[in-house]
């Protein structure tokens, strides 16, 4: 990586990472928190992009920069895994294994739905 | 006390911490290039690290504290957040079952969840043994 694409990486991540942190308080503070719908979105929304990116053939440094910069950031593995295991510890197991099962699965669909629409155009 | 809805300085912590998580992914991600239908082992380890890493911080800094700190928010919701992700992740598994591999896709997918949640659930049994052990002392 040439300096300043890795700037670039860095600071398209930190703009994914704080675009991801106002979406999920945008929306936990109107569906409330006994469910992480907030990171849900943000997910779900990260994935059907970056089937977009790949369905339009991105590639070299700006492959990098949108989809392992701002994309990569702005969805998260580790607030998904965790906020299962509390949901877990909190007494509400079943809500934990729906947001595993659901993330993941609407994650697949929505990676493969932008991959269909970026191929398409 | 509730804090202004938009904290300039909450946001400079998420997007530092973002920033070098960003950097540290794809610097194991070129030092470890992903092979089709093979294990994406940088994927894999950055998931697995940060959900590790968050249950330890989260544990340390979050658990007696209402409102989370900006050390918290660069730590966690930037670094952790940005060092892991979950879009790569689909991406890698919609190609394996693109290329038939729907055994590697599901062993990927539920080691992943497994061991991530487990990850998280070590570091947090961990931080908290420490701080029991320290207040008991």
């Amino acid at each position: 990586m040439s300096a300043l694409v890795v700037v670039g990486v860095g600071a398209l991540g930190g703009l994914g990472a704080i675009a991801r942190f106002l979406l999920d308080e945008a929306i936990g503070r109107r569906a409330g928190r006994a469910f992480p719908y907030g990171i849900l979105a943000v997910n779900l929304s990260g994935a059907l992009a970056l089937g977009f990116v790949a369905g339009v053939a991105l590639h070299g440094d700006a492959y990098r920069l949108v989809a392992g910069g701002l994309l990569g950031a702005y969805t998260t593995f580790s607030t998904w895994v965790f906020d299962s295991h509390r949901l877990g510890e909190e007494g509400r197991p079943w809500l934990g294994a729906l947001n595993v099962v659901a993330s993941l699965l609407l994650g697949l669909a929505a990676v493969w739905l932008g991959r269909h629409a970026g191929a398409a155009l | 006390m509730a804090r202004a809805r938009v904290d300039g300085r909450e946001l400079a912590a998420i997007f530092a911490g973002g920033f070098v998580g960003a950097i540290a992914r794809l610097a194991l991600a070129d030092a470890w290039p992903p092979r089709a239908a093979h294990w994406p082992w940088a994927t894999f380890v950055v998931n697995i690290a940060g959900g590790l890493a968050l249950g330890c911080f989260a544990a340390a800094l979050h658990d007696r504290t209402p409102v989370p700190s900006y050390r918290l928010r660069f730590l966690g919701t930037g670094f952790c957040g940005a060092l892991t992700t979950f879009s790569t992740m689909q991406l890698e598994l919609l190609r394996m079952l693109d290329a038939g591999d729907g055994a590697l896709a599901a062993g990927y997918a539920l080691v992943s969840i497994a061991g991530g949640i487990a990850a998280v659930a070590i570091g947090t049994a961990a931080v908290r043994r420490v701080r029991a052990r320290t207040a008991t002392a």
